[in-house]
């Protein structure tokens, strides 16, 4: 079986090498510039290292790091909600590299979060000292507890790979409390990153305020989560000489279609209610913005997505995808930047500082998957796992284990 | 009792004692800003001609309050509306929400604080007015009973109608300010926000927030419920899958194949 395993991709060396050299390349330049701006950051503070200001409180670490890091990590609750909870198995072989990916994600926004804090340091005063009227104290100890938990839900790759039997099989044991603890945990701080923004109806322009905020992030999160799996199938698959699981991810493209298409649809209904769309056929910097998101990032992937012989072509799934995943973090950049400026009265553009440090902590969550991915068995084996295979490959596979 | 501040714009003639007085009474560094900083708490601005002091409105309901997730913000029952920089940890989620954007951050610091108008609570401690209020020369700035003050505001339109606009601003913005506001023209050009809510702001997110318990019980119980049914069809399928016929396993994909756990 394994032998089979190994010589289905086929493509092992001429591919592979290049890549693999391209990337220490981009990480050894992005290295030094990184510890410069880090070092910037914590000897002379905020006002030395971005462009935020009294006026504009709150850049592109919130906006991009945070927002988005969190709702692109989306994919690894909807999956093991999907598998364990609706017990639909045959999408197991693309859990682990999902929830690894959740893991990373929530570790970046960790990082970001201690550079955007004026007193990172303090970051523990959150457990301390209780405010349960923040939406900002929820999401805090959310995204605290939840990281705790896809730690846990990864853990059992780890002990399986240094052979810890009795920890492995306590987990297993518990699984199913904790897969809904860690579903529940992401409902809540998903949503409540968008009800951060509930309180300033006075400032965001009504192209992006609504009451129903949170539920708004909450869609999208899934809809970019699940894009986010397709994109980093199609990454890993390139990196590691992979084949996609096309049988599995075009269903999630069609699940993707779904929830874009709520959200879509949500979002339409809310303008048309609160008057708002008025605005969106305007030539204002607002309305130009609002048009890029919402038709490139939401109407273009529904559409593309929801027709089949695009759905299981390799590069239509793909562009599909990354357009949603697009759409979702123009939205949220909208949301915290974009219709806040107007009411703030200046302008705001991330300092070079600041865009360092969030490609700079991309790249390590990058440098760590590949890390993981090379030590930890985080691709099944891909003969044992029969649903994973392509169907000749399947029966095969299912006659010489039978 | 509580305490506030009552600012007749048609009184001030822009001396700027306040701000200096401020200053001094806060220990806070020169020189005086042109506009409110972390380090200038309060001061006179002139818009359409007119003098109007930036100061922290001390909201009956603030969002700063609300909003910080470790209570470094509090409401005193005297009228105050005071920081503590101990607990801060730097999100500047105040600054981002406030909606009359009173709270200002120390961005030149390594180790920042947030600096905001506290209506000097240590002075009313010690039974004495605000620093700005006991040194305004012309009694623009007045300090007392939020309740008394409320009353000479009325009284002061009253006598002179043609004087003020009919709008005691902070009365009802926001769910209402301990500081409140008088002048001759409308307070939009005066730069003070007119699209505010007059239900307490905090409400917006706590409508939501409130509900979560909710949201956390039913969506358990729902999850367990089709981890239960699902899991039911499951083994109902391996237990009665070996009785049948043996399935072929050609069936095009779908989530028909037993033994997915590896």
């Amino acid at each position: 079986m394994s032998v089979m395993a190994r010589t289905a991709p086929g493509r092992e060396r001429p591919h592979r090498s290049p890549r693999i050299g391209f990337w220490p390349v981009v990480l050894t330049l992005l290295v030094p510039l990184f510890l410069y701006v880090s070092f910037v950051r914590f000897t002379r503070g905020l006002g030395a290292t971005t462009h935020l200001s009294d006026q504009f409180p709150w850049g592109v670490w919130i906006g991009f790091d945070i927002l988005c890091g969190v709702g692109l990590a989306a994919g690894a609750f909807t999956l093991m909600a999907t598998v364990h909870l609706f017990n639909l198995h045959r999408f197991e072989p693309i859990v682990r590299p999902t929830v690894l990916t959740g893991f990373l994600g929530y570790l970046f926004v960790s990082l970001a979060l201690l550079y955007d804090l004026g007193q990172p340091w303090r970051i523990w005063h959150a457990v301390v000292f209780w405010n349960p009227h923040s939406v900002m104290f929820e999401v805090a100890w959310c995204v605290m507890l939840y990281t705790a938990v896809l730690s846990l839900e990864f853990a059992p790759v780890v002990f399986e790979r240094v052979r810890l039997v009795t920890p492995r099989r306590i987990l297993l044991a518990v699984n199913t409390p904790l897969v809904i603890l860690g579903v529940m945990l992401s409902t809540l701080h998903q949503s409540s990153l968008g009800s951060l923004f509930l309180i300033v109806p006075e400032k965001l322009h009504p192209l992006w305020y609504s009451p129903f905020l949170p539920v708004l992030f909450y869609l999208s999160a899934i809809g970019a989560g699940l894009g986010m799996v397709i994109l980093e199938s199609h990454l890993s698959g390139r990196a590691f000489g992979r084949e996609l699981e096309m049988e599995l991810l075009e269903p999630l493209g069609r699940a993707m279609v779904v929830v874009l298409g709520l959200y879509g649809l949500l979002r339409l209904d809310l303008l048309v209610k609160s008057g708002a769309i008025a605005q969106a056929f305007r030539t204002t910097y607002e309305a130009r913005m609002f048009q890029i998101e919402y038709g490139l990032g939401v109407v273009l992937p529904v559409l593309l997505l929801s027709i089949g012989r695009v759905r299981r072509s390799r590069n239509g799934l793909v562009m599909g995808a990354f357009l949603a995943v697009l759409g979702f973090v123009m939205h949220r950049l909208n949301v915290s930047v974009t219709g806040l400026e107007r009411a703030s009265g200046t302008r705001y553009l991330p300092s070079w500082m600041e865009m360092t440090v969030s490609v700079g902590l991309v790249a390590i969550g990058f440098a760590v998957f590949a890390l993981a991915a090379r030590f930890l068995p985080i691709f099944p084996e891909r003969a044992r796992e029969p649903a994973a295979l392509a169907p000749e490959e399947r029966r095969a596979a299912l006659s010489a284990r039978g | 009792m509580s305490f506030g501040i009552l600012f007749d714009a048609t009184r001030c003639i822009g001396c700027g004692a306040c701000s200096a007085a401020c200053k001094e009474s806060n220990g806070l560094p020169l020189p005086i800003e042109d506009r409110t900083t972390a380090y200038t708490w309060t001061v006179v601005e002139n818009r359409s001609g007119v003098n109007v002091r930036r100061l922290c409105m001390h909201c009956l309901s603030p969002t700063c309050v609300s909003v910080c997730p470790v209570g470094a913000m509090r409401k005193t029952d005297q009228g105050p509306v005071v920081y503590d920089a101990d607990k801060c940890i730097g999100c500047r989620y105040c600054i981002m929400a406030c909606p009359f954007k009173v709270p200002k951050y120390q961005w030149d610091r390594p180790v920042p604080v947030v600096g905001k108008c506290v209506m000097c609570f240590a002075r009313l401690g010690h039974g004495q007015p605000p620093a700005c209020a006991s040194v305004c020369p012309t009694g623009a700035t007045r300090f007392g009973d939020r309740a008394a003050l409320i009353r000479e505001a009325r009284e002061r339109i009253a006598a002179e109608p043609g004087r003020y606009v009919d709008h005691i601003y902070g009365l009802e913005e926001a769910g209402g300010t301990s500081v409140l506001m008088l002048a001759g023209v409308p307070f939009a050009r005066l730069g003070m926000p007119d699209n505010l809510p007059n239900e307490p702001m905090p409400m917006l997110t706590w409508r939501v927030l409130s509900e979560l318990p909710d949201v956390v019980l039913l969506g358990a119980a729902f999850l367990y419920g089709v981890h239960w049914i699902t899991k039911r069809r499951d083994y109902v399928r391996t237990v009665e899958g070996p009785a049948g016929t043996v399935e072929p396993p050609t069936m095009p994909g779908g989530d028909d194949q037993k033994g997915g756990h590896p």
